[in-house]
């Protein structure tokens, strides 16, 4: 799928070493394969928006971005609450298969690679009910 | 004292006790209104920041991955249990 992966958090690169060394490298083999970058002033996390002013921290904040350094996706969510990577995978997925059509294909929603993209155009109008239903979401 | 709650918010410090309103009043404010707000669509800011990848203390930068695609992703803090 070739994404390259950096995480951000307010923790300096040194806890960020311990954290993988003494529990992440212990869920996953080889350790956190992607640079684990140190915010400590929360400059980048306020750039983008997830800069959580009274608690000094970063909320969890995922971005999309395509080679161009366009933010394709975003999305933020407080801390309790984990997110579903499967569906950040559809995502870049999607964004991909548009990007490779230069934009004249469409994905329609809950789409999966292999499933039937949209073609928007005058053809198309009042017809997606023949390309795509919702029961085509797995 | 009270035991603080045990979630995923990273505790810090504050300072206590009555703000001295007077000297900052004195002090001229500066006021730097950083925080731009990104949306899709729009160029990723580009940022650089001290970063550890596979045993070595490496910096990143976003624009160094252009022609690639990205997944950035923010978390409130390292041993934080979600």
């Amino acid at each position: 799928m070739g994404v390259e992966v950096i995480s951000v958090s307010v923790d300096s690169h040194f806890v960020h070493k311990m954290w993988n060394d003494h529990e992440l490298s212990r869920m996953v083999d080889g350790g956190v394969p992607f640079h684990m970058a140190s915010d400590q002033a929360g400059h980048i996390g306020r750039a983008y928006g997830v800069w959580d002013e009274v608690q000094g921290i970063e909320m969890r904040g995922r971005f999309i971005i395509d080679p161009d350094g366009v933010i394709q996706a975003m999305e933020v969510m407080t801390p309790p609450v984990g997110r579903k990577l499967a569906e950040t995978i559809r995502q870049v997925q999607a964004f991909q298969h548009v990007r490779a059509t230069k934009g004249a294909e469409a994905t329609p929603a809950g789409w999966e690679p292999g499933q039937p993209a949209l073609k928007p155009g005058p053809a198309l109008v009042g017809k997606i009910w023949e390309v795509w239903n919702p029961k085509m979401e797995k | 004292m009270a035991e603080e709650p045990k979630g995923c918010a990273r505790v810090t410090g504050s300072v206590a006790g009555e703000a001295p309103e007077e000297a900052a009043a004195n002090q001229p404010v500066e006021k730097k209104e950083r925080t731009m707000s990104v949306r899709v669509g729009q160029k990723a800011p580009d940022f650089t920041a001290p970063a550890y990848y596979k045993g070595e203390f490496t910096p990143v930068r976003l624009s160094d991955y252009l022609g690639k695609w990205v997944m950035l992703c923010f978390y409130p803090g390292d041993f934080t249990f979600v």
